[in-house]
């Protein structure tokens, strides 16, 4: 589905991609970690396009992404939870969850107000307090909502987890759990080793801009020192 | 209408209501009162609230300061002059096209300007407005820096533009209209995107909207509007001239918006009321305190501003309460 080749990417003068694959197949959870700078982030930013000045061949149900704007890209069924879930303060709950919707893949059965509340009850009881007027849980329900709202063929998660009450991080993977048994394909970016080891099928390794493992989460598991060497686990 | 209701439990609602109220009955008012000046800074302050309210359309929704709105506000006004001095006297022909020539206008400068930012947004698009101010002053067949004496729209059989109460009702009706265009739009998908991105651009795109395209009509729709309120300029003075769409006209218009409170629905009514009654009473009450002082009402009105700036981040609607959204 998602296929990224000799990706590299550079910040003004700088380069932070240095030849990234990466390949995500319909319906499989796929990760990508590694330390914090390695690249993990700016790699989604170049998937998504943000990323002005990127190189190499990006791939998605059939078309090429490296040469299309954000927006485009967006609409081929990429939906991203950004790093920091950039919620729209100025709208309210329900507009930031209205203004996403769309089902321009032509889902069946797709992703609606109801659904998404139904999913997370909490934003439903929050649906006209303000994106500023969030808890950080709530905001990242909230970001993970909206972008289910584009009907994505694939949902990438940057750092979903990070900064969340131990409890409320538990929601979170227990609500990928659950899109994952709907046969939602995700590409998640974390740090949570054990979580994604139960979770994920597959794991990508990133370390200074290039992926230096990859395989499946049985042999990821059953390797300490890779965990230890590239992950600090 | 059903959902204005709740809304009257609320300072924010009940101020509201009374002002719209008070401005509905004006002109019996001032007819009581025989105060038929006071009718005629109403008929100003109505028609400005429509001006502000188009370009609270792009600088309160879309986040983009505008620095040229009154060149919609002398298209507008132009258009019906020339076709009035060219014999064209219809209203039903003249205001159609002085809001598609402001729409075009709107649409052209739109697809230039929204290609910049920040402080290049604010200059490009005063560029633009010097432009057309320019290009009116030029006009010697149309009277040129003096301006031009028209003859008010025809109605006929529907309305007198001539006559001071109807043309007062006419503009607060065009006023109503104007915002429950915006309330319509803010509400919309259409208005949630254009606000979403003055938050985030990057992240709107990423959702998969085309921001640009969403700014552009939206910029081509407020320009509509400010015709709008320039045709309305127009009608009242019976007169149009170079001066109604000067740079200066510009920043009174960000002003109104600003001290009403940016992005608020009734923030360019309070503003317009706001600025108009300063203008109207600073100068005598100054005068009372020293004569002469009147002049220099300005220097009391700007730091007023500033004050406002810096304390009152929502304008004037925010003393009414929170908003959402």
């Amino acid at each position: 589905m998602l296929r990224v080749r000799e990706l590299t990417g550079f910040y003004g003068a700088s380069q932070a991609l240095f030849g990234m694959e990466l390949s995500v197949d319909a319906g499989e959870v796929v990760t990508l970690m590694g330390r914090n700078g390695m690249g993990k982030t700016t790699t989604v930013h170049a998937i998504m396009g943000v990323l002005p000045s990127r190189r190499g061949v990006i791939e998605f149900d059939g078309h090429r992404l490296d040469q299309l704007p954000s927006f485009r890209i967006a609409r081929l069924g990429l939906g991203l939870v950004p790093e920091g879930r950039q919620i729209f303060p100025n709208l309210s709950v329900r507009e930031n969850l209205v203004a996403a919707s769309a089902n321009r893949g032509e889902r069946p059965a797709p992703w609606t107000l109801d659904r998404v509340f139904g999913l997370f009850p909490r934003l439903a009881e929050r649906q006209k307090n303000g994106g500023n007027q969030l808890s950080g849980g709530e905001q990242q329900m909230l970001a993970i909502g909206r972008a289910l709202m584009t009907n994505p063929k694939l949902l990438v998660l940057d750092e979903a987890t990070e900064g969340l009450a131990p409890l409320i991080r538990e929601e979170i993977w227990s609500c990928l759990r659950q899109l994952k048994a709907e046969g939602q394909s995700i590409l998640v970016i974390d740090k949570n080793v054990g979580a994604l080891i139960g979770l994920a099928d597959r794991h990508h390794i990133v370390e200074k801009g290039r992926v230096v493992w990859s395989g499946t989460s049985q042999a990821l598991a059953g390797d300490s020192v890779l965990q230890h060497r590239y992950l600090g686990v | 209408m059903a959902e204005l209701l709740p809304a009257l439990r609320t300072p924010r609602g009940v101020v509201t209501a009374l002002l719209l109220l008070l401005l509905a009955v004006l002109p019996l008012l001032t007819q009581a009162f025989d105060q038929r000046y006071l009718l005629s800074v109403g008929t100003r302050i109505v028609i400005w609230s429509i001006a502000a309210a188009s370009l609270n359309m792009i600088l309160g929704y879309g986040g983009l300061v505008s620095f040229g709105h009154a060149a919609f506000l002398g298209i507008g006004g132009y258009a019906v002059g020339i076709l009035s001095a060219e014999g064209f006297a219809s209203g039903w022909l003249q205001w159609p096209v002085a809001i598609a020539v402001a729409v075009a206008w709107g649409t052209l400068i739109g697809a230039l300007s929204l290609r910049t930012r920040g402080v290049y947004f604010i200059m490009i698009t005063l560029a633009f407005a010097q432009l057309v101010y320019y290009l009116s002053s030029g006009l010697a067949a149309y009277g040129g820096d003096d301006g031009l004496n028209i003859s008010r729209s025809r109605f006929p059989g529907l309305i007198d533009l001539r006559d001071k109460a109807s043309f007062y009702w006419l503009c607060f009706v065009l006023l109503c209209a104007t915002l429950w265009f915006c309330s319509r739009l803010v509400h919309s998908r259409f208005g949630y995107v254009l606000r979403g991105a003055k938050s985030n651009e990057l992240r709107m795109t990423a959702l998969g909207f085309p921001v640009f395209r969403y700014r552009l009509v939206a910029f081509a729709l407020a320009g509509g509007f400010g015709a709008l309120a320039g045709i309305l300029l127009a009608n009242d003075g019976a007169y149009v001239s170079p001066a109604m769409m000067s740079w200066v006209k510009s920043g009174d218009l960000i002003v109104i918006v600003v001290l009403g409170g940016i992005g608020a629905l009734f923030g360019p009514l309070y503003g317009a009321i706001a600025f108009f009654a300063v203008e109207e009473f600073l100068p005598p009450l100054l005068n009372l305190m020293h004569r002469g002082w009147g002049e220099y009402w300005q220097i009391v009105f700007g730091p007023l501003l500033v004050i406002i700036a810096l304390y009152a981040r929502g304008g004037l609607d925010s003393l009414l309460g929170r908003r959402h959204g």
